[in-house]
């Protein structure tokens, strides 16, 4: 376990300078998440139009995986289709549980792969991508 | 006390963790076992298991002694006045159940008052909101002070005529502040509540007599204390027990049953439904042996001293915030790094070989008074020296290092 492996540089960046830190209007798709085991928290925001994600921004608190990982999902699914946003989040699930080894649309998340190295970080990489997923089926409900 | 020797009878402190030997630091979740422990529950198994009360084979007759063998061991570990006072229960946090559902339930009413403190930990707090919720009763907070302790004054003035139940923790697990449980009791008997003690973190560490205390009921796990997870148990005074009924019913804890109605078996038993832990006493048992061989007065000087070396050696590492009391600390210490997320701090540590518990601690509430989300704890027992102290803070200094410049 060698700890550049999971803290890569382009991580601590993302940490430092989240992307899409903020908030949408009110009447923005909001989903509030937690781990409750670790105390860490997110609030997600999704502007949705014409089945296109236009904005995507959070705000919360927690460790450098779930926070960087946050701002890696919310420059992802800019611009993609709910249906291309959610098999991202399906893809990416199975990519930090150590399943895929690359991760081509963005090169940054390709960064987090460390983490399935560390099992109980995956919860942390995960997060933002859940309140994703959820939101988004929440929407098409 | 020879830490070297004692450290000797802990198999699983002998391994390499990421490649450093291990510096388990997390005691105060749960504690290492020693080989006697591991080896009384093997013996039980390999030799006498069979149930309890029932048999009247010799494997019956040598399980039912070897479990209320274990009971009378726990009774006089707390000094309690009877075996019959000592409730098996699966934890702590099943006897405060037990102490909520089956005597506050009944006793509390609109107007009355539970009084526990912000410092619990969610198996002391719960517990209680929801009797609140429940019967009506208004669930009221004994202020803390600005380290966390609690000041008597305080206590008088939280705890009034109505109040039926006081609640609080002996020893914190975040703070590691030990309450005045003794000052406390003798407020709320003044007015006439009962006085519960949450001994889950003093229990393993420190000489505890609950009839000193004269504290109503009194629960405790044993896997923080060298036994295996799954067994604990709750003193009770035994009018009170006597008084209460039952939540739990079938199995052992039947005496007579007719179709529309059912008596129970005398105490202890009535609250011990099921075919109740028995390797989980048994080990149980052997803990108190090793514990009360060893001497937990040593046992608490031990740790005493060593939290007292960790608060002053993390107190020389810039950017770092210790919360809790300085003086009158048990054997742990909870802190944050700035700028580095516990989760990252206990992630670095552990590429090191080094376990700490990094988040809330099951204390939400107390995180909001603190104002932090989470934090880092580093929590000694018996075994822990201070190399491991001093591999700690070199961990520390490595994370921050790590953090402020060094990456990739």
């Amino acid at each position: 376990m060698e700890l550049d492996d999971l803290y890569r540089r382009v991580i601590m960046d993302h940490y430092k300078n989240p992307r899409n830190r903020g908030t949408l209007d009110e009447d923005s798709l909001t989903v509030n998440l937690n781990n409750p085991t670790c105390g860490d928290r997110i609030t997600l925001q999704l502007q949705v139009e014409d089945g296109i994600v236009k904005q995507a921004k959070f705000t919360g608190e927690g460790c450098s995986i779930s926070m960087s990982s946050a701002s890696m999902m919310t420059e992802a699914v800019k611009g993609k289709t709910t249906a291309e946003a959610l098999e991202l989040a399906e893809r990416f699930s199975a990519f930090i549980k150590g399943g895929e080894a690359e991760f081509e649309e963005l090169e940054d998340i390709e960064a987090l792969s460390g983490v399935s190295k560390f099992p109980a970080r995956i919860k942390c990489a995960t997060l933002s991508w859940n309140a994703l997923r959820k939101g988004i089926e929440h929407q098409n409900q | 006390m020879n830490v070297q020797a004692i450290r000797e009878q802990f198999p699983i402190l002998h391994q390499q963790i990421n490649g450093h030997p291990l510096v388990y630091l997390d005691s105060a979740a749960t504690s290492q076992k020693p080989r006697s422990v591991i080896d009384a529950v093997s013996r039980y198994y390999e030799m006498d298991n069979a149930n309890v009360h029932r048999g009247v084979h010799t494997l019956g007759s040598r399980a039912t002694d070897a479990y209320e063998g274990a009971r009378e061991k726990v009774a006089q570990f707390l000094n309690a006045a009877s075996p019959q006072e000592i409730i098996f229960t699966r934890g702590t946090t099943t006897a405060l159940n037990l102490v909520a559902s089956s005597y506050a339930r009944s006793v509390c009413g609109e107007g009355d008052e539970i009084v526990i403190t912000q410092m619990e930990h969610h198996s002391n707090f719960i517990p209680w909101q929801q009797v609140a919720k429940a019967t009506g009763a208004t669930l009221k907070f004994i202020p803390l002070e600005k380290d966390g302790s609690i000041k008597l004054e305080n206590v008088e003035a939280t705890i009034t005529d109505r109040t039926k139940v006081v609640s609080v923790m002996y020893v914190s697990n975040v703070l590691g502040v030990i309450n005045p449980i003794k000052e406390i009791t003798a407020i709320a008997h003044r007015h006439g509540a009962i006085m519960v003690v949450d001994g889950a973190q003093s229990t393993p560490h420190m000489k505890v007599d609950v009839r000193d205390l004269d504290c109503d009921f009194y629960a405790f796990s044993g896997h923080k204390m060298c036994a295996p997870t799954g067994i604990g148990a709750l003193y009770g005074k035994k009018a009170l027990l006597e008084a209460m009924e039952p939540i739990e019913f079938g199995g052992e804890m039947i005496d007579h049953v007719d179709l529309y109605d059912s008596t129970w078996k005398e105490l202890p038993w009535k609250f011990e439904g099921g075919t109740p832990i028995i390797a989980g006493a048994v080990g149980l048992g052997a803990a108190i042996d090793f514990l009360t061989e060893i001497g937990l007065d040593e046992i608490e000087k031990h740790e005493h001293k060593l939290a007292s070396y960790a608060y002053e050696r993390l107190s020389t590492i810039d950017g770092i915030s210790i919360f809790g009391p300085k003086d009158n600390r048990a054997g742990l210490v909870t802190f944050n790094l700035d700028d580095v997320h516990p989760h990252d701090v206990a992630t670095v540590l552990d590429t090191k070989g080094i376990a700490v518990r990094a988040g809330h601690h099951c204390c939400q509430p107390l995180m909001r008074y603190l104002n932090v989300s989470s934090t880092a704890r580093a929590s000694f027992y018996l075994y822990n020296t201070e190399e491991d102290v001093d591999r700690l803070v070199v961990g520390l200094q490595q994370t921050k290092e790590f953090f402020g410049h060094g990456i990739g």
